[in-house]
């Protein structure tokens, strides 16, 4: 027993030679203003080889059928992780997807994922965009032959878990290692809200927050701009995309969406679930004075939201207080 | 990274001793051992083969199978006393294109007379929502839903000439945990006293349970293919789930 504690002792301190003190510590760090998250990576240990390799598998484009589209290729950072311009999201052979693509960042406060909160897991997210025939068209088995047969996977794999093992798990947490450590809470509202020195609304900004406070922040709400609920804002009359009901199969949920984070806003235009409108101002025109009566629309909607041309100004500044250019500049985040 | 590596060493060998010790301890406290369960498949009495063989349903409507699984999971066992042993991470897919997925073997359970088993058809509600799995519940396996997250409990494809879908195919995907569209089913039976489930460190008894496919199709409610072809989810589902629930799986005999 002796010998054996010392030949672990030995073991143990062998491993400190390998470890590059230079390099940084990835961590998960929640903002002082944001709740507990939901997904704390307690059956997934973040290190940085499992960061490492879950940024590698999110930006590697050979993983899609023909091998043209990445996760990043949707999830663009300078977007916010959304797709700059795209009303839809654009997958593999030009196929054009049903929704919009939703930003990636505090997604580990979020209970469900999706515009229909269909999948309920962050580590289960990747396999919908995974599969679909208009995302990257491919399977899983697919993906996990092709990581085997290919260097640096193995080798990357060994460092995150030990062995070159190569099966879904392992993809889907690793993938979630920098999915989840996507924290965006270092805009303008944020630091205002924190009280950090030096740093307070302009007045139109400040406008623009008491008119949010009072006309938005029912579905929007702090600290995340969505109070995550699924909702109708009357874009039709009769919706084309049937929505939540397509998960819960209850005719109450039809043509409803999750209420979209306003975080980043500036960066993840177009907007709606289908990417209908450009900007903010189609948007504040959209709530004022565009409402349909459908059939399922959200009550505190029935009369629009009036807001006039000063007001929408004002709400504009607030909005902009929401960029974090912190996070969409964050070098860690980036393909390298 | 530096202390907490050196209290890593200082911490191990304190690990390993009290492991050591403890399991010293356990051997002589109770004593653990193995048992086997085979589940046969079949339609209505006859042997199910795959692809070829002409079954009928309640209806008298023909059909074929190309696809067969489903998850057993939770095994529970009950002695004659009341007590309970749940086998911790049971989860199995038996797939009738595989015939090495129909005999599963349950490890390290206490030994015992054993005179009830129960389990869930399908998977429990937690997992249906829970991180990227392995084994069983891989998603590889074929029975994830990845655009609304949960297992297929139970997946039976094929072929029936009433069926109105493209190619006249069956496609019963039963799955779907939240309600009123809750498919999680769990089946029970007792085991005759007079010969109980014996698990002893020198027998390692088999359990012979028969799976009726055909019990998708009746049992509460008979299913016509003209009207009913395919399920994913959703209140069909529930129907199909309420009719395998008593009538999918029965025990046939255990070898001691």
């Amino acid at each position: 027993m002796l010998f054996l504690s010392i030949a672990l002792m030995y073991a143990c301190s062998k491993n400190e030679d390998e470890v590059t003190p230079e390099e940084k510590k990835i961590t998960f760090s929640v903002p002082a203003n944001f709740p507990a998250p939901v997904y704390n990576f307690e059956d997934n240990k973040l290190s940085n080889a499992g960061f490492a390799l879950g940024k590698k598998l999110f930006y590697e484009a050979r993983l899609s059928a023909d091998k043209s589209v990445s996760c990043g290729s949707c999830h663009q950072q300078f977007a916010a992780f959304t797709q700059l311009d795209h009303k839809v999201s654009h997958g593999v052979n030009n196929c054009q997807g049903k929704r919009n693509t939703p930003p990636l960042f505090n997604l580990a406060w979020q209970k469900a994922f999706f515009w229909d909160g269909g999948v309920k897991n962050i580590e289960t997210s990747p396999l919908n965009a995974i599969t679909d025939a208009c995302e990257m068209g491919t399977d899983i088995q697919t993906i996990i032959a092709f990581l085997k047969n290919t260097a640096p996977y193995p080798e990357l794999f060994k460092q995150a878990y030990g062995s070159t093992e190569i099966n879904s798990q392992l993809i889907l947490k690793s993938i979630a290692q920098f999915t989840a450590v996507l924290v965006s809470g270092n805009s303008k509202y944020d630091k205002v809200m924190r009280k950090e020195s030096g740093i307070s609304f302009t007045s139109p900004e400040l406008a623009g927050y008491n008119l949010f406070k009072e006309k938005c922040a029912s579905c929007h709400a702090a600290p995340f701009f969505t109070d995550f609920s699924y909702r109708s804002n009357g874009l039709d009359l009769v919706s084309t995309d049937e929505g939540r009901s397509h998960i819960t199969g209850v005719a109450s949920d039809f043509g409803k969406f999750r209420v979209p984070t306003l975080r980043n806003i500036e960066y993840t235009s177009p907007y709606m679930h289908d990417g209908r409108f450009y900007s903010f101002d189609e948007v504040l025109e959209h709530y004022n004075s565009g409402v349909k009566a459908s059939t399922n629309l959200d009550v505190q909607l029935k009369n629009g939201i009036p807001l006039n041309t000063t007001e929408k100004e004002q709400i504009k500044a607030f909005l902009k207080t929401l960029t974090d250019n912190e996070f969409i500049k964050n070098t860690l985040y980036s393909e390298s | 990274m530096k202390l907490s590596q050196y209290f890593l060493a200082l911490l191990c060998p304190i690990i390993l001793l009290s492991s050591c010790k403890k399991n010293t301890d356990e051997v002589v406290a109770d004593t653990k051992s193995t048992f086997s369960i085979e589940f046969e498949n079949q339609v209505n009495g006859s042997p199910l083969v795959l692809n070829t063989t002409t079954y009928k349903n309640a209806k008298g409507e023909d059909f074929k199978i190309n696809v067969f699984k489903y998850y057993v999971s939770n095994i529970k066992l009950s002695k004659a006393d009341g007590t309970t042993y749940l086998i911790p991470e049971s989860y199995f897919l038996i797939d009738a294109s595989k015939s090495e997925s129909t005999n599963i073997t349950l490890k390290d359970v206490p030994t015992g007379d054993y005179t009830k088993i129960e389990y869930t058809i399908g998977v429990d509600y937690a997992r249906n929502f829970a991180g990227a799995q392995t084994g069983a519940l891989d998603p590889i396996n074929g029975m994830f839903w990845t655009w609304n997250s949960g297992y297929i409990f139970v997946k039976l494809e094929g072929t029936s000439p009433q069926s109105i879908a493209a190619g006249n195919t069956l496609t019963f995907h039963i799955g779907g945990v939240t309600d009123p569209n809750n498919t999680i089913r769990t089946f029970a039976t007792e085991i005759n006293a007079a010969n109980p489930l014996r698990v002893r460190t020198d027998s390692k008894p088999n359990m012979h349970f028969i799976v009726n496919a055909a019990a998708l199709f009746t049992g509460k409610t008979d299913v016509s293919f003209a009207t009913l072809n395919i399920t994913m989810g959703g209140a069909n589902s529930v129907i199909v789930a309420n009719n395998y629930a008593n009538g999918l799986f029965r025990l046939d005999h255990i070898h001691n």
